[in-house]
């Protein structure tokens, strides 16, 4: 049809005739950046530089590339950037790494704090004068939920 | 003249501010509590004069007075009305000013309501809060003055970005700045407890109200802005874990953390210590956020290096505030007795729980947002972290935190039984497997993902109803006495089921719109019909129109459905000539929940248009549940005991114990 503008995601003139090749196309689309773009996918961006790409999965999936190999392809020509999620390696290790080592850090010192505190004797540290002690029960008792099952 | 009276006005907030920071303080060493009220009259006064700062800015852009850089570079005399008002926070150095006015706002607040907190603790919070309001004032009258004037002023502005010349604009950045600005008052809380060394049961109860309203409009804030980009992108896309969605995405988890370790430390007086470092670390993610969406940093490290100004000035408020309260915590924070013991099986265990997972999940975001930045810097390497990747780390971390939701509220205070509370959850997880079943059997051969995500929702909503008729009595207890209690149930409580329902309505939305969305991408001619979700849509024609600002080209749709013509769809692609740039106004029609989505691209040379077409299935349940959050939130908030300054009835002294 026409090439020269692209003002849009996927157009009508890109689409594969193979409904099953244009969805693998479709989903490597949403894995690889638009690099001119701020974090858009070449699914998403109208950019002419993600119409270029989309059309380039195409031709490389119409070549019989498999998956991996479109993606290799496309890291040799571009880069890493292209990949909206980065491999991992050792540059990338930490961010792979961190989320489940924040969890396991947060369980960890959890169950430390809870062994310790079960340990130790049951010292509610009352640091409050009577007189406090009197306006916090006044505070505290607006609160009055008659049947709440606690 | 308004612009010089706007400058000055800014100019005397900032002097109150300093004012405002450091003789409260001194008032509340030597104990003088004329010199502690000064905190409220400054705080009052600071937010007259932001306010008529605020004002004057209004005012140059609706008079279209084009001798001010601002209103030249971002407005144009034939924008309508309502684009020129809210084109005053469209720009960098507008949407500044509506960040201190709501700060100022929030300050003055606490100044008006906060006469029930003891007289130190408010000089305290009042001087804090002046201290992020001089930073940022500072920031804006050296590095952001909106109020700059042109030696030869022209005739005619800019014009404001089209994109922005939408209803969104109104009612996104202000209800954002709210949440992001509403959390400075926990924090300034958080630092004042510090300073002052001790916090109690009490503390918590102040701080909940004010935290609440901040989640309430963060929660609609991001919610309202999720929707925009869906309609006014022009591709149906609904969340892109673009940097500045996270930006306001790690508040919001850090912020409903903050709310539910309020509530144990309220009832319990447990978690005090965490309690502060999360209420620190909320509002630093909004610093930070700020930072973020303010310095440019994000387009490009290298445009951030080329002009730092801005940049680095947030910086160093970004290091001097997270740096500072911090260091706090970590002097005084051993200063604060740590109370309440409970066994894990417990609410304050499910509480916990629930703060694990939400920090974890934001430390992702956090993460994910920060590490192609850093890893630039460091070693000059680009990557890309984009939606493959946080739906991959995200998702694991809600999933457990879903299941885990409706068992919360059915665990008793100190030590719970899971047991009795998974058997009174027999009812939902019926629920939910009778979901499983219908949708596998409907939707036979596809994913196994989408009916058991539908299952888990199904599980949560009913697990918050299950949690309402256990506390009614309702099939238990005859109809009447349920109804009685129902209406005696704490308003907290009919919160915890709204929100914690919104949450199985927004998974149902993503689910159903991610798996069974369907679209039609074609050239039509005038007369074709595209068919989609059965559903016809017939092309009758293109026209052209004249908009104020704009030139537009108007599709018509007819839509039908088994024969019968439904309505009509005019999806339209507007030009705007002073940018020369052009948007995609989508057309939305609404069937029940779903929705069909259509927008237009370019047309070809013999004719024929691009055209688009979605249909979303429950899509719009993506949005009815952070709705349905931010009502629970405010049935919450109307509870009596968070009320500010609410009038404490005289009878049941022991109110605590009977909660028990």
């Amino acid at each position: 049809m026409m090439g020269s503008s692209a003002a849009y995601a996927v157009q009508p003139d890109e689409i594969m005739s193979d409904p099953v090749k244009e969805a693998r196309a479709r989903d490597l689309s949403r894995e690889l950046r638009c690099m001119v773009c701020q974090n858009q996918s070449i699914d998403d961006s109208e950019a002419p530089l993600a119409r270029d790409l989309r059309l380039l999965v195409r031709e490389r999936i119409a070549a019989g590339d498999s998956d991996a190999q479109v993606i290799d392809f496309l890291v040799a020509r571009y880069g890493e950037f292209v990949l909206l999620k980065p491999r991992l390696e050792p540059h990338t290790l930490l961010l792979w790494l961190l989320p489940p080592l924040a969890l396991a850090g947060g369980g960890l010192a959890l169950w430390m704090q809870s062994r310790r505190r079960s340990g130790s004797a049951a010292a509610e540290g009352v640091t409050l004068t009577p007189d406090e002690e009197a306006r916090l029960a006044a505070l505290i008792s607006d609160e009055a939920p008659p049947k709440e099952r606690a | 003249m308004i612009a010089e009276a706007g400058h000055y006005a800014l100019v005397l907030a900032l002097a109150l501010a300093l004012i405002q920071s450091t003789l409260p303080i001194l008032g509340a060493r030597w104990r003088d509590p004329a010199l502690m009220n000064v905190a409220r009259s400054t705080a009052l006064a600071q937010l007259m004069f932001v306010a008529a700062s605020f004002a004057a800015l209004v005012t140059l852009h609706v008079t279209s007075d084009f001798s001010v850089v601002n209103v030249f570079e971002n407005s144009h005399s034939l924008k309508p009305l309502i684009y020129k008002i809210t084109g005053v926070w469209g720009s960098h150095e507008g949407s500044m000013l509506l960040w201190v006015s709501i700060l100022a706002l929030f300050g003055g607040l606490v100044a008006a309501f906060g006469n029930n907190l003891p007289l130190s603790l408010r000089a305290h919070v009042l001087a804090v809060q002046a201290w992020i309001a001089s930073a940022f004032y500072l920031f804006i009258l050296m590095t952001s003055n909106p109020f700059l004037r042109i030696p030869n002023p022209p005739l005619e502005g800019r014009d404001l970005n089209p994109v922005l010349q939408d209803i969104g604009l109104a009612v996104h950045p202000p209800m954002l700045y709210l949440g992001y600005v509403g959390f400075s008052i926990s924090f300034s809380f958080a630092v004042a407890a510090l300073i002052e060394g001790r916090i109690d049961a009490a503390w918590a109860r102040w701080v909940r109200p004010w935290t609440l309203i901040a989640w309430i409009f963060l929660t609609l804030g991001i919610a309202m802005g999720s929707y925009w980009a869906y309609y006014e992108l022009g591709w149906g896309g609904w969340w892109f874990w673009d940097p500045v969605e996270n930006a306001s995405l790690m508040p919001w988890l850090a912020g409903t953390a903050l709310l539910h370790s309020l509530v144990v430390m309220e009832k319990r007086n447990a978690l005090k210590v965490w309690t502060i470092l999360l209420s620190i670390l909320t509002f630093s993610l909004s610093l930070l956020g700020t930072f973020l969406v303010r310095s440019g940093v994000l387009t490009s490290v290298h445009a951030f290096a080329t002009d730092p100004t801005r940049g680095v000035f947030i910086l160093l408020i970004l290091c001097i505030f997270i740096g500072g309260s911090l260091s706090l915590y970590a002097w005084r924070a051993s200063a604060l007795k740590q109370g309440g013991l409970f066994a894990p099986i417990s609410r304050e265990g499910a509480l916990v729980l629930n703060n694990l997972l939400l920090t974890t999940a934001c430390a992702t975001v956090f993460i994910g947002t920060l590490y192609p930045l850093a890893l630039e810097v460091l070693t000059g390497d680009k990557i890309s972290v984009g939606a493959p990747f946080f739906n991959l780390t995200f998702a694991p971390l809600f999933l457990p935190l879903l299941v885990a939701v409706p068992f919360g509220p059915l665990l008793a205070w100190k030590r719970g039984d899971l047991l009795g509370a998974a058997q009174r959850l027999t009812a939902a997880g019926v629920a939910a497997l009778i979901a499983i079943a219908v949708l596998w059997g409907w939707t036979r051969g596809g994913s196994a993902f989408a009916p058991l995500a539908i299952g888990l929702a199904a599980f949560v909503i009913a697990g918050a109803l299950s949690d309402l008729a256990e506390r009614t009595g309702l099939f238990s207890l005859p109809i009447g006495t349920a109804m009685r209690r129902a209406r005696g149930l704490p308003r907290s409580s009919w919160g915890t089921v709204f929100a914690h329902a919104g949450l199985g309505v927004a998974l149902i939305g993503i689910v159903c719109e991610t798996t069974w969305n369907t679209e039609y991408i074609g050239a039509m001619r005038p007369d074709d019909v595209a068919k989609i979700a059965g559903y016809e849509l017939r092309l009758d024609g293109l026209t052209q129109q004249q908009g104020p600002n704009f030139r537009e080209m108007v599709a018509q749709f007819s839509v039908s459905l088994d024969g019968k013509k439904l309505s009509t769809m005019t999806p339209s692609k507007r030009n705007f000539t002073t940018r020369g740039s052009t948007t995609t106004e989508a057309a939305l029609l609404t069937r029940g929940a779903s929705q069909l989505y259509i927008s237009l691209g370019d047309t070809t040379a013999d004719g024929a248009i691009a055209v688009r077409i979605y249909h979303k299935p429950m899509v719009l349940f993506i949005w009815f549940g952070p709705v349905l959050m931010a009502f629970g939130g405010m049935l919450s908030l109307s509870d009596r005991r968070l009320r500010v300054g609410a009038p404490r009835p005289a009878k049941v002294l022991r109110g605590l114990q009977a909660a028990e």
